[in-house]
């Protein structure tokens, strides 16, 4: 489980470049995966690698193919800082694990690193660094999976249903 | 206590109160797909085992971001989605139509107090018509497209108070820059963004497109122009179904926090490389060599910006050593800019002018920089690689500064030419 360090403001042109957007495959997604802005990360990343980056991690476009990409590249988890909208829920929706960590600056390029999600934390080098968990409407979405596993089996919504807070 | 506009909008939906922060399931009005995320969306509304979309009626289809196509594999998508259309009996403007974002509003699809949804992130232009707009992801598309609802934490507001006229040859892309610079690139998310105080109550529509357009520059969920005159005008003969009512916060409203610009002290601004809130004042930048200038997009290609462009132009030539690439967002605006004689104009003065599509927007289809390259575009975008390659930069500015730019060859301020 190896850290991937990445710095602020991580946009999904970067993730995944606009001319690959024709392809909806993880795998073939993978292949360019960082092309141009990160090419070690393709050559080397592991299945289980921890992407841990700044603020505002997958800012810019709604293209799903971002965190299709990484989870094409073997990426489970991503902990950053904070997220921009759309990526976060669309990690969610599409099973990446998308954890807010405000020490993630602490975590170091290549080290070793342990997510304990019922601990609530991540360790790496000894030290154990707070993570938050999903806001609760989306922890059924990611206890079961997915948007597509959580929704596949309804019937219908109702609408105007949710909670206060 | 009193209530934001985007807290308004869900409480009427649901017809109860609603305050930000919480999560409601609610319907949608609209649902716009296109041909980059629209398979995934299809798809995935398959895997959740839909059969027929929850109504056709409600949801638009088009192509914008790679048509023609260019390339077998864009085509077969377009393919795919076009069956789809046809066999769910979804109104299917194709390629005929031109950039998602400008066909919604120009067709009507977006109204005040809608709630709208778009696999594309500029979604929330259609915030200029005081709707709730907002992008999401292509599984998120494919839970509407099967339910026609989707869970929304309803944000908080951020009161953006504008007044002051503008400056001759500053606007509102110098203006939403200059927001964007201020706020920056996570100031705003999971918020909406108000668009409120004089200088948007006296904006014309265009204007309020481009502003509500780059919310997400910010991290917004939505921008959001509160109705009014000017609007409703908009929408006549577009939405003969809705008669003007009153939409607006309460004085009472509680905001997350306010923000005042002054429209008067503005100059002619630029957002460089690499990211969109890296803002400067353009004479901070002048005389930086472009080797191509774009003026088009869902941002800043309508007729108005087609106008500014061609009242700078004159009758000069643009460089020779820019290539200059025009692209109306839309088959309306094409024929506005076309029958002002404009097109004529631009053709004469070297520049290539291309049909409605997001063209270089992206980076997907053609108009791409190599590297070392320098791009300067009316878009709304300038990450690494957006526009082709990751050792290219893309400079991103209003009409004006761009055909100021494309005549000289160099960054240029449109006051000085």
């Amino acid at each position: 489980m190896q850290i991937w360090k990445f710095g602020d403001d991580i946009d999904t042109d970067a993730i995944i470049p606009g001319r690959f957007l024709t392809e909806y495959d993880p795998k073939k997604l993978a292949e360019h995966v960082f092309e141009g802005t990160r090419d070690d990360f393709r050559a080397g990343v592991q299945e289980g690698d921890i992407l841990v980056a700044g603020r505002n991690f997958g800012c810019g476009s709604s293209r799903e193919h971002a965190p299709l990409a990484l989870l094409g590249a073997g990426v489970r988890i991503v902990v950053a800082e904070s997220f921009a909208r759309i990526f976060y829920r669309n990690a969610v929706n599409t099973g990446l694990l998308p954890l807010v960590c405000p020490e993630a600056g602490a975590l170091v390029e290549g080290n070793e690193a342990i997510v304990d999600l019922a601990g609530g934390h991540i360790e790496s080098d000894g030290v154990r660094h707070q993570i938050e968990t999903v806001p609760p409407f989306m922890q059924e979405i990611v206890d079961a999976g997915g948007l597509v596993e959580y929704a596949k089996n309804m019937k219908e919504v109702e609408v105007c249903t949710g909670s206060h807070r | 206590m009193g209530a934001t506009l985007v807290e308004k909008i869900f409480s009427s939906r649901c017809g109860k109160e609603i305050e930000a922060g919480d999560v409601v399931m609610a319907a949608v009005d609209k649902a716009m797909i296109h041909d980059i995320t629209g398979p995934l969306a299809v798809q995935k509304f398959r895997e959740m085992n839909g059969t027929e979309v929850f109504d056709p009626a409600r949801i638009v289809m088009l192509f914008d971001h790679q048509v023609p196509a260019d390339s077998i594999q864009a085509a077969e998508n377009q393919k795919f989605m076009r069956e789809f259309a046809l066999h769910q009996g979804i109104h299917n403007y194709d390629l005929r139509e031109g950039v998602c974002h400008q066909v919604m509003l120009e067709k009507g699809h977006a109204a005040p107090g809608e709630i709208v949804v778009g696999s594309d992130s500029h979604t929330c232009m259609y915030g200029a018509a005081g709707a709730f707009a907002t992008g999401i992801g292509s599984t998120d598309m494919g839970f509407v497209l099967r339910f026609g609802a989707l869970y929304f934490r309803v944000p908080d507001s951020i009161r953006v108070e504008v007044n002051g006229a503008f400056a001759p040859r500053v606007g509102a892309k110098d203006l939403i820059l200059e927001i964007a610079g201020s706020i920056g690139a996570d100031g705003a998310t999971y918020q909406a963004l108000e668009f409120t105080g004089e200088t948007f109550a006296s904006m014309p529509m265009p204007g309020r497109m481009t502003c509500a357009n780059m919310a997400i520059e910010m991290g917004a969920k939505a921008g959001i122009v509160p109705p009014d005159a000017i609007t409703w005008e908009y929408l006549k003969g577009r939405r003969p179904d809705v008669r003007p009512f009153t939409l607006e916060s309460d004085e009472d409203a509680t905001y997350a926090e306010l923000r005042e610009f002054d429209a008067a002290d503005l100059v002619p601004k630029v957002a460089v490389p690499h990211n969109v809130d890296n803002v400067v004042d353009v004479e901070e930048v002048a005389g930086t060599h472009v080797d191509q200038v774009f003026i088009g997009s869902c941002t800043n290609g309508r007729y108005e910006d087609f106008a500014e462009a061609a009242e700078v132009l004159g009758d000069r030539t643009f460089s020779e050593d820019v290539r200059v690439i025009l692209i109306p967002a839309s088959r309306d605006e094409y024929l506005k800019t076309l029958r002002a004689g404009l097109i004529e104009r631009f053709v004469e003065a070297g520049a290539l002018v291309e049909a409605p599509c997001c063209g270089p927007c992206m980076g997907g289809a053609f108009g791409l920089l190599a590297p070392g390259e320098v791009s300067l575009s009316t878009s709304n975008r300038n990450f690494r690689g957006r526009q082709g390659s990751t050792e290219a930069g893309v400079y991103l500015c209003s009409a004006a500064t761009a055909a100021a730019s494309a005549i000289t060859g160099e960054i240029t301020d449109p006051r000085e030419v």
